[in-house]
């Protein structure tokens, strides 16, 4: 099987001011991600021939409040290719980018993804109170299930009642991420966050409480992906090993026939089909975490541990530390820098592999990054390699 | 325990009108392929074994066992009479099909992982919810 996304690299990446309200436009912030990416790249908006983005199955308010004709716009580019994703994974656009570049439909691809869903929440209820709902959400709904936080809630405390898994042993997950946060200029959450203050947030859907749940942003996080032929025209060439995104199980957080295992293991499976490394070759991880359970079922899905001990993996949070042997998170994760809806992490592993991270910088000169998205329903790997 | 005070209610459509119905006769039905046996949920117009069109709703017992259980303590809209329990229920005569629903009538400290319940319905204009109690 040839795996023509070995055809791409990320040639420069870039980010728009992150925080929790900017008072800024969503294309406002997108332009200013996309401009950051291409001069990173050490390239000009005229050489940029393609743009994506995806919003990944959100529906929120603010979701997705950009489309790729409104930047193409704005900058004024000659696209050869554009696509948004609305049915996909987070990864989508990389998905999609990688392949446009690798059949040549496009050279350099502009991809992003922005969300201003810190602002949309101030201006809207926090559930659009319509009165009747339809599609899937008409099987949650009616019984007060509103949110992402009360499905995954329901598969952390089945898989609790299967493995054991304590509230002590999760909270690592927020709190590594808290640690690498605030060695993070840019994240949202830098304060403190221990034990203790864990165990004592306010409970939202048992088991997961307050700090469990990722924390809704404004910003925008822009990557330029373009031909592996064009590696000595651009400043950075991190190359795309492998991506999936496939759909193989029931698209609902309750039919599936084993209600601890989702798309993540289908993902992964995929993944490692599509290349030679093994998991014991990553040396960086960022590990999706929208909720923090996620990240759990990303551990052993993917092969760090086995089937029902990444709640012991990653207890005590040394093995996941930025000197432990996987680190994960490193910029603070969703929990902590904020929700990108997984394309931060993308750009975060790109940070790692180029040694940009500063004080927060994995150690030992890290080459292979891995990048996971979604875990339920819905999930998406890349593996990032720096040659 | 466990009264959502605002629910919000499903549209009614040729394929989910028989789900969300008939709890007004007292029983849950689930639709089924009548070639194949295939127990269908949610409600599709073709059989996904057999690609039959051949459906029809079919009265259930409406007793099951909680397969997992989330206490939510957040009022997602105005009104929510936090906490409520909701659960991911099996039911007993209709393999690989989970509701999720919310357990009433019961304090929240009783209920666990492996508890058998059953059907009650709770209307709302022309809707029977199904919710489970502890049987």
């Amino acid at each position: 099987m040839e795996c023509l996304e070995k055809r791409a690299l990320i040639s420069g990446i870039g980010q728009s001011a992150i925080g929790r309200r900017l008072s800024r436009s969503a294309l406002d912030l997108s332009v200013e991600a996309g401009l950051r990416a291409i001069a990173d790249a050490g390239l000009d908006r005229s050489d940029i021939d393609g743009i994506a983005t995806g919003s990944g199955y959100a529906v929120a308010p603010g979701a997705s409040p950009v489309f790729t004709t409104d930047v193409k716009e704005a900058l004024r580019l000659r696209v050869n290719w554009y696509a948004a994703a609305s049915d996909s994974t987070q990864m989508s656009a990389l998905i999609n980018a990688s392949m446009a570049v690798a059949t040549g439909q496009a050279r350099h691809v502009l991809v992003f993804r922005t969300v201003t869903e810190a602002s949309a929440r101030t201006a809207l209820p926090t559930v659009d109170p319509a009165p009747r709902v339809e599609g899937p959400m008409q099987w949650r709904t009616p019984f007060g299930a509103h949110s992402a936080a009360n499905w995954i809630g329901l598969v952390a405390a089945r898989y609790a009642h299967e493995f054991g898994m304590t509230r002590e042993q999760l909270a690592w997950i927020a709190l590594n991420g808290r640690r690498n946060a605030m060695l993070t200029p840019e994240a949202v959450y830098r304060t403190p966050l221990t034990m203790d203050d864990y165990l004592a947030g306010r409970m939202i859907s048992s088991p997961l409480c307050l700090f469990d749940c990722d924390v809704p942003v404004d910003g925008s996080v822009a990557m330029v992906v373009s031909h592996v032929d064009t590696a000595r025209d651009v400043r950075s060439a991190i190359h795309i090993e492998a991506i999936s995104g496939p759909l193989y199980g029931r698209d609902t957080w309750d039919q599936q026939p084993d209600l601890t295992r989702f798309a993540a293991a289908d993902a992964a499976k995929r993944l490692w089909a599509r290349t030679d490394l093994r998991p014991q070759d990553v040396d960086v991880a960022q590990l999706y975490d929208g909720f923090s359970f996620l990240a759990l079922l990303w551990l052993e899905d993917m092969g760090f541990c086995g089937r029902g001990e990444a709640a012991a993996f990653v207890d005590g949070g040394a093995r996941i530390a930025l000197e432990g042997e996987l680190p994960i998170n490193t910029s603070g994760g969703q929990l902590s820098f904020g929700r990108l809806h997984g394309m931060g992490l993308v750009h975060e592993a790109c940070v790692q592999l180029r040694q940009l991270g500063g004080e927060r910088q994995v150690q030992g000169e890290p080459r292979v990054a891995l990048v996971t998205n979604g875990g339920g329903p819905v999930a998406s790997a890349v593996l990032l390699v720096r040659r | 325990m466990t009264k959502v005070s605002a629910r919000v209610l499903p549209v009614l459509t040729t394929l989910n009108t028989s789900f969300w119905t008939t709890g007004r006769e007292g029983h849950l039905s689930i639709l089924r392929c009548q070639d194949c046996g295939a127990w269908l949920h949610p409600p599709a117009p073709i059989c996904p074994d057999c690609l039959g069109r051949n459906l029809a709703p079919q009265p259930v017992s409406g007793s099951g066992v909680i397969e997992s259980l989330t206490i939510n303590h957040q009022a997602w809209l105005p009104g929510d009479a936090v906490p409520y329990t909701i659960a991911i229920v099996s039911l007993d005569d209709v393999p690989d099909v989970r509701l999720t629903t919310n357990i009433v009538g019961a304090d929240a400290d009783t209920v666990r992982i492996g508890t058998r319940v059953v059907v009650l319905f709770e209307r709302h204009d022309d809707v029977w919810i199904p919710l489970f109690t502890p049987e």
